[in-house]
């Protein structure tokens, strides 16, 4: 047992719960103002691939060097917030349906990475390398101050800003909101754009952070598993960091426990069952067999002004 | 007939609008559209590979557009038939492996009630939550998804692949359990090409769904839980009822692709053989607007779109397989956001009171 619970665990849950982090806690701005955020994955596989690409780029075209990985983290945010902003204009303009729409997001983003990687590298949905010293920091002790800072910053501003009350209240009641005087449109707007920023630096670090390249479907599943930390975590930041961690842990300590522990009748443990925990915990706390856990009461529902 | 042009006017004017968005972007990076799309759609007509590889690849996404069209009717969205096809899939496998020696007219029915119960039972899971604890079966169905992902594959990489077989597929099922292939029926459609009698079974319930929903009480029970719950539950409909049926039949649906790829095609159960069929789904119900006739001609459309895309990676200079996943995007966030197109066609007065 000494072998699996090192410092190195820690470092590796840290490291691998740092995209979660980032996209859950995009989600909880989405969703606290009442837009439903399935499209995390997709955001996440936009800010990962165009993270690689502009870094890539930035690196051998423009000659940055070290500094390429900063612009294509800065490209990440900019590729989310765009892909946010279409949702946000079908979703809240047009007031389509938010799962149909998020759902539509995912499938496409499936495929522009492959798309565009065929055209501009003529590969098969990947990028090129990236060599190792051109990446977003790794040090387990940097990122978990900056994603403590980001988690902090959430907190405050959910809780402690006129825009966070309002943001809240939007989300709850959208037409004592309206009533008011606060615009619903703008303040989801402004939730859906935050998740697209952070959904979008989330998948950077899985590319230029975890990784040094993008491959086809990379996020694999990672934005789901940020929308159960959320839900988890009851739309709450502190929880939710709480939930990402932990799940940062399963997926940290199946890659440490194997060829390590094995079942008794001598095999190795199946990877499968720690990859479901996040998804069984997810249904079961839903559910209401831990705690209750309520979504914001406008959670999905389009706002129509009364004119 | 203008009822049936304005059902048809929308989803044609949404493809449109998908595929000159698609042929921007094809411009964008130096390929031209036109030839591009002539690929992507002129393959699928030949006789007879491009129609026979076309209407398999439409049986599997028949399955999961009714399937999806089910939960739509009654308010739900099933985002877990990829899941659902999954484990149906398996199930079927395993029952033509453990019962490999049975004769055809037991174990070709045994395999199919297999798939059809997995799936639907599957399915039921999320139906059962959302009627007992009212948690979102859309989050369910997701985590659903890959919970069943993992353990089929569990299943398959420990319990029931050939010893040494490199690739993740069980041990074949028996000859009891075959599908026939159309080629034995039809004189100049060669064996070879996987289009087999699940198709028939794929038009048989567009009609069995149709009749369940518009000429049973029970369907009648969905449809108006879907149209508005409140209403439905003081006429005295049970809604928690109905969300149950309507995921268990809409996961029973999506089960049977089991039905095409495991015993019409694959012979065996192999890992991730579903290119994401039940995400398609979604696609193919909602631009058929949730009508089985639809269904059928929007599964005919996105088959024509995923034969072409072998033919566009193989032959453009840039343009990869991909652009039928972007396709198929852009038609979702279109039709989904109807209101876009609202604006300017409203003048025609053509689409105004057409609702999904």
């Amino acid at each position: 047992m000494k072998d699996i619970f090192t410092l190195e665990l820690l470092w590796s849950t840290i490291r691998l719960a740092a995209p979660l982090i980032l996209a859950a806690l995009g989600g909880l701005f989405s969703e606290r103002s009442g837009v439903i955020n399935i499209a995390l994955e997709g955001k996440m596989l936009a800010g990962a691939f165009t993270a690689a690409a502009v870094t890539y780029a930035a690196d051998v075209k423009l000659g940055l060097g070290a500094g390429s990985p900063w612009l294509g983290l800065i490209s990440a945010i900019a590729a989310g917030v765009f892909l946010a902003a279409i949702y946000g204009i079908v979703c809240i303009r047009f007031r389509a349906d938010q799962v149909v729409s998020g759902a539509a997001l995912n499938i496409l983003m499936l495929g522009i990475p492959g798309f565009l990687s065929g055209a501009l590298f003529l590969s098969s949905g990947s990028t090129p390398q990236l060599p190792k010293d051109h990446l977003l920091p790794q040090d387990p002790k940097i990122i978990g101050l900056a994603l403590a800072l980001i988690v902090a910053a959430t907190w405050y501003v959910l809780y402690r800003t006129p825009f966070g009350l309002r943001l809240r209240s939007v989300g709850e009641k959208p037409e004592a909101a309206d009533a008011a005087g606060v615009s619903v449109e703008k303040l989801r707007y402004s939730g859906v754009l935050l998740a697209g920023a952070l959904a979008g630096m989330g998948g950077a670090y899985l590319s230029i952070g975890q990784s040094s390249l993008f491959t086809r479907n990379m996020s694999a599943g990672r934005g789901f598993i940020a929308l159960a930390a959320l839900i988890f975590g009851k739309w709450r930041p502190v929880q939710t960091l709480m939930a990402c961690l932990l799940f940062g842990f399963t997926e940290a300590f199946s890659n440490q426990i194997q060829g390590l522990i094995k079942l008794p009748s001598g095999e190795d443990i199946p990877v499968q069952f720690i990859a479901i925990v996040p998804y069984v915990l997810t249904i079961i706390v839903l559910a209401g067999f831990i705690g209750s856990s309520r979504p914001p009461l406008a959670l999905g529902i389009p706002y129509r002004k009364e004119k | 007939m203008t009822k049936l042009l304005r059902e048809l006017l929308f989803p044609f004017i949404a493809v449109v609008a998908a595929f000159i968005v698609g042929g921007i972007l094809i411009l964008l990076v130096g390929d031209n559209p036109i030839t591009a799309y002539s690929l992507l759609l002129g393959s699928a007509f030949s006789w007879p590979d491009g129609i026979g590889y076309t209407l398999f690849l439409a049986t599997p996404l028949i399955f999961t557009g009714l399937a999806v069209l089910v939960g739509f009717r009654c308010g739900l969205f099933n985002i877990g038939a990829e899941g659902q096809l999954y484990v149906a899939a398996f199930a079927t496998a395993w029952v033509g492996i453990t019962f490999f020696n049975l004769s055809a007219w037991l174990l070709l029915p045994m395999c199919c009630i297999a798939a059809i119960l997995v799936g639907g039972l599957w399915a039921a899971i999320p139906g059962i939550l959302k009627a007992k604890f009212g948690s979102h079966e859309v989050i369910n169905t997701i985590m659903l998804n890959f919970i069943a992902v993992a353990l089929v594959s569990y299943l398959t990489q420990y319990h029931y692949r050939a010893p040494g077989d490199p690739i993740l597929q069980t041990t074949v099922i028996g000859y009891g359990a075959h599908i026939a292939r159309l080629g034995k029926f039809i004189p100049t459609f060669p064996e070879r090409i996987p289009l087999n009698l699940s198709f028939l079974l794929a038009l048989l319930c567009c009609l069995l769904v149709y009749l369940f929903l518009w000429r049973t009480k029970w369907g009648y029970e969905i449809r108006a839980t879907g149209s508005n719950p409140s209403a439905a539950e003081y006429g005295g409909i049970s809604v928690k009822k109905q969300i149950v049926i309507a995921m268990t039949v809409s996961g029973a649906l999506a089960g049977m692709v089991g039905i095409n790829e495991v015993l019409g095609y694959h012979y065996r159960y192999y890992d991730g053989f579903s290119d994401n069929y039940g995400y398609t789904g979604i696609a193919v119900a909602l631009l058929g607007r949730n009508h089985p006739v639809g269904v059928i001609l929007s599964a005919l459309l996105f088959a024509v779109l995923q034969h072409g895309g072998i033919y566009v990676d193989g032959f453009s200079e840039h343009v990869t397989k991909d652009i039928v996943q972007v396709l198929q995007g852009i038609i979702i966030l279109f039709v989904a956001a109807e209101g876009f197109f609202r604006g300017p066609f409203s003048k025609f007065g053509l689409l105004k009171q057409s609702k999904v």
